[in-house]
Parts: structure tokens; C-alpha cells; sequence
């Protein structure tokens, strides 16, 4: 095996009282793909930061191609040749793919030399498929599209090593596919990686060797993951044994949601055209569909956010007639966005506001346009205690809770009021196994006790195990609806293409 | 080498702590220009504290210098708070002195006629406030735009009605008629302006401060403010939560220009406010937008205007100073809250 590119030995890192970090060794070689696993939590992003010169670790030491390292800083990590995509991107929206590639970069002369970095830009979007248009502004990319620039910028300023922090968990399944290609192309010309993940089929397929953190600390070394099993590796990540939940019968009831001929305009992204759906009482239908193919509008019209342009809407046997967020609500819908932070939770306030904002005017959390301090609190902490949601109390500031612990926070304030219905996106999108079970279970549960369940996803493993019945939407329209004892992955993800189904 | 790391959490004590730094760190920054005006700088705050806090008559003329601020820096911290950006508290308040002398010129009992006048002038700042909070909800203008071109407007409206059809026909001076002698407000101590509003803006802190901590509007507006589409999405009619605020906002800051007319200056002249509408932006700002945090904020810029007064009398330094004294502490301020998201950390040397 060539020398290591870098090496981190005994690193240990503490915030507090909490080891983020414990003696951890880790070793990267030229051309290799290490995979870094762990459950949210684990300390994943503290180790790279710690690489990267974000923090200074409390022990241990860093070597660069043999040699003692002090990286202080992102510029001494870069001088290093060490190069990180964050979890979060860190660019400038307003500003061009260009002017962000030569942002920091001294020119000949003080100048900024564009001429020069669009030819690099091309070269390394030839080399990896990782081809950008320079002159378009960065917000008008997609996600995936960001995250590409943040890797050719990495490439650009001379990275020999690049840390990806769960950088599929921004990306649709298609996206995933250029990524990686991407990173084996990269690692082919002698470039090392390190993939941070907790899904471990990702792992499997990409990478060369893995790393899996518990609590800060390595938990195990996995040499082959290719031919080590994912419950092996779920053992290692998690202490225990991961079972999928069971999805037992059921007997589904009245349809407690009906979409009779919705239509929409083109606002904003795809329109839905036409669409009929139901959804009885203790069943759950997974609509299934590529992003982007009408999934928000579907969500949005169910929400109440967006009045159709045509058809009807039946919630638990009422039309609803005036699409309004509360008339939904009052209906019986309740709903877990996909994005948790921007539609769901206000991160500034304490969590125990988010967790009562959909029904602050309700009696049982103010009373003449008064706020019941009280109530307010003992429901956040019964709550809290319900979900084993972890955080220091109610009046956290909601944006200091990891995802996993958010997203049970959105469920539990759904399910304390008994939904009839309940519509849910990407519903365990960035969380780690432990937290997605939990997730599961509990929407199982849901139907067991006679609620009709809307999934949209993009996991049609996750939707095989959760829906009763799944409906492919392409293009705004829905393509075909299949039993899920009818449907497999490969004829889902023919229909989800377009191809007509047979409902 | 010296770094900011982000803070998962702020210590209570910053909440006090900071806008003492801010002041302090003002008062030293701003003794330079005295320096370089020439006069002794211990000298010259000695003034200044003197002549602002020294004696019971210099409190109250603080007091009473504080009183437009408290209502302008509650209207801009309401305001701020539902991220309506509201930069006109200065021609809502011009407004508000306009509605209610207007009112208090007419002759009724004084009690009713004090009345009239508060909802008057509170009347006619929400209006105000009120266009453009419109123009943001119906046509997506620039709140911070109209709102501050709106002040010049009122301020030249004013302009021609005291330069024409309202021009105080008995001086022939560009003023307002004065209102009624019974519709003043009372002094509550004798031999000072210490007036029924200075009293009624005490007040008013709490009471706003209540309306955002434990009602649902209040709890509508933090929501709003933080976060619109979350607001939505739970059900919230965000654009009337925005004209409410700004009906509000607009109101307190028309009470400001009530309570010049009412109790200082019982009619309405071109120079009614010396920025007032500006400085409460200073005043919620140094409060860090908490309604009860806008009292003290506002006897401290107060404080500064009646003392550099007195300094510039005293040794010659221009008054202005009182304005740089502001400024600075406005700064001040903000770089102070960079400590609450972040701390300054020394890490090792750099190679
Ligand atoms: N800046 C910080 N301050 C305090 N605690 C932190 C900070 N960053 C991470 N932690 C804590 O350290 C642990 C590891 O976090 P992290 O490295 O983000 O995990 P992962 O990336 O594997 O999900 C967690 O318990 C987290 O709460
Ligand atoms: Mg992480």
C-alpha cells in the first residue's frame, strides 16, 4: 500500500462535557475512498473539522504525507492540500460558478485571472463529469449543482484530499449516481477521499475501506465493505442489532383523503395535472416519483398553502373550500415537511414555540388571545419525554437539535392532536437508522390506529416497507398506482421515468 | 492569531453585560473627539453627567427628553420584531404631533380633550406606518425604502401647513395654533416639564412588553419575524400579522409626537423633533429589540443629549457631539452583539 496522505492519530476533542472525539486514528492513501460511519452524533464532522483546522483537538496529532502538521486553519488545511465539502455550502448566491471559483485567489498582478479559471473549470468538469456553466449565478443551481462547485473549488485550489460531509444527503438518488462516478474518477487519478455517511448501501457500493465511529470513538474497521454485510455494519454503527419494523395487515377503513381531478398552475415548478388519489383510514399510500415531477404542489395543495386551479379536495368526508393552512388543520391534516428547518420549525425560538405553533389558538394553549405560559411547557416536556427528543429543555433554541431529535420533535407535535390524516415528505431524509426506525414505527402505529398516511419519497426502499399501496407521479400526473405486494423496486423505477403502470 | 468560534449558547449575564460594554466602549471612542476639540475630557462628561443626572431638575428634564424615545424605540422594537423595518417612526411621530394638536385646538373638557388627542395622534401614525406596510404585503416594496422616504414627505406636508393655511395667525411665526391652555398636560411636579405622557410611557414598556411575550400576537409577530414560511405553513395569516404590527409600531411612535405636543411644546413647529424617530431606532437596537430594555436604552441617549448640550455651553464643544455619542453607540452595539454568536478564541501561533 503507497504512504498515507494523511494520517490523524489519537485525536480526541471535547466540547464540555462531551467527547465528540476519543483517541481516534484514521488514514487515508492516494486513490483511496474511505468511508467514515457513524449515527448522527458520533462525531464524524468534529473529526474532519478537526482535519480541516476548524478546531484545535485536545490530543493527538496530524501527519501530511508523513510529516507533523499544525493545521490552524482552512487556509493552513488547504496549503496542506486538504480540501472539504461541507454539510452546509459555503458559497456566494448572488455571485457567478466563476467568481466563486476565484474567490481568495490572488491573480498575476492583483488581477483575477478569469480567463484562466474557466479553462481549469472546464478541464476538471472534462476530467470527473463535473461540468458547470461559470457565467450562471449560484442561486439559480440546484443543490447538486452547488455541491459540484464546492468540489471543483476544492480541486481548483490543489486538494489531494477530499472530505465530503454527507454529501448525499442534499441529493436525489439520479444525482447520487453522478456523484459517485464522480469520486471514483477522482480517486482513479490518485486523489484521496473521505466519504462521511450513515447510509451504509452508499458505503458499500463507493468505498475502499471504513471507519465506523460510536460516541467518538472507532467501533470497528471495516476492509472489505463491498462484501461485509450492512447488518454487520448497522452493528458496529449502532451497538445493537437494527430489525426493520414489520408492517403487519391491515383492515383500511372510509377514505379519510380524497383528491378528485386536482389541477394547478405552472407557479413554481412542476404543475399537477389531473390528479385523482385516496387514501383510506389505516393505510398508507407512498407516492413515489423523481424530484421535481409535481411532489410540491401535491403537498402544497394538500397543506392548504396553494388553491387548486381545478378539483376537489375531501378531508374526512368535508370538501375543503378555502385552502387555508388552518382549514386543513381543522379537518384533521397533519404534516411533517421535508424541509425541516424552513417550513416547519422557527430555529431562532425556543423548540416549545415550534412545537405549538400550528395550534396556538386553540384553547389548550391560550385562551382569549392570551398565551398559557404553562401549558405551553408542559406540553413541550411531556412531549420531549415522550419522543426521548434530546435536548437540554423546551426552551432551547429549536436550531441547536440535530435532525434526527427535529424531526421527532415535528412528529410529536403532529400526533399529540390525533390526526386523521397525516401527509408526510421525505420523512427520514438525513437521519440515522436508529432515528429512522423510530420514525417508522411510529407511522405504523399511526395506521394501526386508523389514520391514512400520505408518504412522497424518493427511498423506494423505504416506501416497499411503509405503503400499502404506491402511486408514481411524472411530470405533475399520476403515472400508475401498485399494491405494494405487487411492486418492486425495478418496475417502480420504470414508471417513475415515465413508462405507463397498471393501477 | 485570534478567531471567532460560533457559541451553542449565550450566558444569560450578556443580555446586561453588552449594552454597558457598548457604552462604555462609546464613552471612551467619543472622549478623542473632545480631546480634539480642545477640552478637558473628565471636564466635559463631568458636565455632561452633571447637567443630565446631576440634580432633581436635571433628571427630570432627562426624564422628559426620554419620553418620545421610549415610544419611537418601542414602535421600532415591535416593529423589528416582525422583521417589518420600519424607518419611519420619525414621520408616524410628525404625524401623530399634527393629529393631535389638531384635535387639542378644539375647546372640551381637558380630560376627554387628552384622550382625543392620544387616539388621535396614535390614529394617524398607524396611518402612516400603515402605506408602507401595504406596499410590502400587496407589491413586495421595500419596507425599509418607503418607510424612510415617507418621513420626508411628512416632514415637508408639515412644512406647508405651518407655512400656510395652519401658520399661527397671532405670532406670524411658522407654527401651529397652540391647543387649548386646558388640554396641556399636567405637570406632576412643580417648577419642572415633568408631564402626564412621561408617566404613560412608563407604562408603556410593560405593556408592550407583555403584548409580546404572552399574547398570540405577540407570539404571531416572533414567529413571523423568524420565520415566515414556518408561520404560514402553522396557520398564521402572515400579511395581517404585518399590518397589525405596523398599526402598532405606527401608533407608538404617533403617541411620541402626542406626548411633545401635549406636554412640552403645546403646538406643532418644524423643529417638534430633533430625530427622535431616528434615535428610537439607536434606543431598540441597544435594547436588542426587548421592549422593556427600550427604558433604560432611552434615558442613556437621553441622558447624552441634555448633558452634550450642557458640555457644548460648558467648554465649547459642538453639540453635535451628542449625535456622534449615538452613532457610536449604535455601532457599538452591533459589533457587541457579534459576542452573542460567537466568542474570540486565541489559538496557536501562526506558522
Ligand atoms: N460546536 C459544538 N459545541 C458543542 N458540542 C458540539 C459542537 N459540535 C458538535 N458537538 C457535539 O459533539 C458530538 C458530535 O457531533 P458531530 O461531530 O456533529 O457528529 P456527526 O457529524 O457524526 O453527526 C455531538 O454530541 C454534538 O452535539
Ligand atoms: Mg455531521
Amino acid at each position: 500500500m503507497p504512504a498515507p496522505l494523511i494520517e490523524m492519530r489519537g485525536i480526541s476533542k471535547s466540547f464540555g462535557a462531551v467527547m465528540a472525539n476519543e483517541a481516534v486514528d484514521l488514514s487515508v492513501a492516494p486513490g483511496e475512498i474511505l468511508g467514515l460511519l457513524g449515527e448522527n452524533g458520533a462525531g464524524k464532522t468534529t473529526l474532519m473539522n478537526v482535519l480541516f483546522g476548524a478546531y484545535a483537538p485536545d490530543a493527538g496529532e496530524i501527519l501530511v504525507q508523513g510529516r507533523p502538521a499544525t493545521i490552524n486553519s482552512s487556509a493552513d488545511a488547504l496549503a496542506a492540500g486538504i480540501g472539504m465539502v461541507h454539510q452546509h455550502f459555503h458559497l456566494a448566491p448572488r455571485l457567478s460558478v466563476l467568481e466563486n471559483l476565484l474567490i481568495g485567489i490572488p491573480g498575476k498582478s492583483g488581477r483575477i485571472d478569469r480567463a484562466g479559471g474557466r479553462a481549469r473549470l472546464n478541464e476538471i468538469g472534462r476530467q470527473h463529469g463535473l461540468t458547470l456553466d461559470p457565467d450562471l449565478p449560484v442561486s439559480a443551481l440546484s443543490i447538486g449543482e452547488q455541491q459540484r462547485l464546492e468540489i471543483v473549488k476544492a480541486l481548483f485550489r490543489g486538494a489531494r484530499l477530499l472530505i465530503l460531509d454527507e454529501p448525499t444527503a442534499v441529493l436525489a438518488p439520479t444525482e447520487v449516481d453522478g456523484l459517485f462516478s464522480a469520486l471514483r474518477s477522482m480517486a482513479a487519478q490518485g486523489l484521496g477521499i473521505i466519504f462521511i455517511s450513515h447510509k451504509l448501501n452508499e458505503v458499500r457500493a463507493l468505498t475502499h475501506r471504513c471507519v465506523v465511529l460510536r460516541h467518538g470513538r472507532v467501533t470497528g474497521r471495516v476492509d472489505a465493505p463491498a462484501s461485509t454485510t450492512s447488518s454487520e455494519m448497522a452493528r458496529l454503527m449502532c451497538g445493537h442489532e437494527i430489525v426493520p419494523p414489520a408492517r403487519g395487515p391491515s383492515t383500511p377503513g372510509e377514505a379519510v383523503l380524497t383528491l378528485d381531478g386536482i389541477s394547478t398552475s405552472r407557479h413554481s415548478g412542476m404543475a399537477l395535472r389531473d390528479v385523482s388519489l385516496s387514501v383510506r383510514a389505516g393505510e398508507i399510500l407512498g407516492i413515489a416519483g423523481v424530484a421535481g415531477n409535481g411532489q410540491r404542489a401535491l403537498a402544497e395543495v394538500i397543506s392548504g398553502i396553494r388553491a387548486p386551479d381545478a378539483g376537489r379536495l375531501t378531508i374526512a368526508g368535508k370538501m375543503v373550500s378555502r385552502f387555508s393552512p388552518r382549514e386543513v388543520q381543522a379537518l384533521g391534516l397533519g404534516r411533517i415537511p421535508e424541509d425541516r428547518m424552513t417550513t416547519g420549525l422557527v430555529t431562532n425560538l425556543p423548540l416549545a414555540d415550534s412545537m405549538v405553533l400550528p395550534r396556538i389558538g386553540t384553547d389548550a394553549f391560550s385562551r382569549n388571545g392570551l398565551l398559557r405560559p404553562d401549558a405551553i411547557r408542559a406540553f413541550a416536556e411531556a412531549q420531549i419525554k415522550a419522543y426521548d427528543i434530546r435536548c437540554p429543555g423546551p426552551m432551547t433554541r429549536a436550531g441547536a437539535l440535530s435532525g434526527g431529535n427535529l424531526q421527532k420533535a415535528l412528529l410529536a407535535r403532529e400526533l399529540a392532536f390525533d390526526p386523521k390524516v397525516l401527509i408526510v415528505s421525505q420523512p427520514t431524509r438525513g437521519l440515522d437508522i436508529g432515528a429512522a426506525r423510530f420514525i417508522h414505527e411510529k407511522f405504523l402505529d399511526m395506521r394501526a390506529r386508523g389514520c391514512g398516511i400520505i408518504v412522497l419519497g424518493e427511498d423506494l426502499e423505504e416506501l416497499l416497507m411503509l405503503c400499502d399501496r404506491i402511486a408514481v407521479i411524472y411530470e405533475g400526473r399520476i403515472v400508475g398506482t401498485l399494491d405494494s405486494a405487487d411492486a418492486t423496486i425495478a418496475r417502480l423505477g420504470l414508471m417513475m421515468t415515465g413508462a405507463e403502470g397498471h393501477s | 492569531m485570534f478567531r471567532l468560534e460560533a457559541r451553542t449558547s449565550t450566558p444569560g449575564w450578556f443580555n446586561l453585560a453588552l449594552p454597558l460594554l457598548a457604552i462604555g466602549a462609546t464613552l471612551v471612542l467619543c472622549s478623542g473627539l473632545i480631546a480634539l476639540a480642545g477640552a478637558g475630557v473628565i471636564e466635559a462628561y463631568g458636565v455632561m453627567f452633571s447637567a443630565s443626572l446631576g440634580d432633581s431638575y436635571a433628571i427630570t428634564e432627562t426624564l422628559v427628553r426620554a419620553t418620545p424615545m421610549i415610544f419611537t424605540g418601542l414602535a421600532v422594537a415591535v416593529a423589528f420584531r416582525a422583521k417589518f423595518w420600519n424607518i419611519g417612526a420619525e414621520g408616524q411621530l410628525l404625524a401623530g404631533a399634527v393629529a393631535s394638536c389638531a384635535v387639542g385646538a378644539i375647546p372640551m373638557p381637558g380630560p376627554l380633550a387628552m384622550l382625543l388627542m392620544a387616539l388621535a395622534g396614535a390614529a394617524a401614525g398607524a396611518a402612516v406606518a400603515l402605506v408602507p406596510a401595504t406596499l410590502r404585503v400587496k407589491f413586495r416594496v421595500d419596507d425599509v425604502v418607503s418607510s424612510l422616504l415617507l418621513n420626508s414627505v411628512i416632514f415637508y406636508g408639515l412644512m406647508a401647513l405651518i407655512e400656510g393655511p395652519w401658520k399661527d395667525s397671532f405670532s406670524g411665526y411658522p407654527i401651529s395654533p397652540p391647543i387649548e391652555d386646558s388640554a396641556n398636560f399636567p405637570v406632576l411636579l412643580e417648577g419642572t416639564r415633568l408631564h402626564l405622557g412621561v408617566v404613560a410611557a412608563f407604562l408603556a414598556a410593560p405593556v408592550i412588553w407583555f403584548l409580546i411575550a404572552r399574547t398570540t400576537l405577540g407570539f404571531r409577530i416572533r414567529v413571523v419575524g423568524e420565520n415566515p414560511e414556518a408561520a404560514r405553513y402553522g396557520g398564521i395569516h402572515v400579511e395581517r400579522v404585518l399590518i397589525s404590527t405596523a398599526l402598532l409600531s405606527g401608533a407608538l411612535a404617533g403617541l411620541a409626537g402626542v406626548g411633545e405636543v401635549g406636554g412640552v411644546h403645546f403646538q406643532v413647529m418644524s423643529d417638534i423633533s430633533p430625530g427622535y424617530g431616528y434615535s428610537g431606532i439607536v434606543v431598540a437596537m441597544l435594547a436588542r429589540l426587548n421592549p422593556l430594555g427600550v427604558v433604560p436604552a432611552a434615558l442613556f441617549l437621553a441622558a447624552v443629549m441634555t448633558g452634550a448640550e450642557a458640555m457644548s455651553r460648558a467648554t465649547g464643544v459642538p453639540a453635535f457631539l451628542s449625535d456622534v455619542i449615538q452613532g457610536t453607540a449604535l455601532l457599538a452595539m452591533l459589533v457587541a452583539l457579534l459576542f452573542t454568536a460567537y466568542r474570540v478564541r486565541r489559538v496557536g501561533a501562526a506558522r
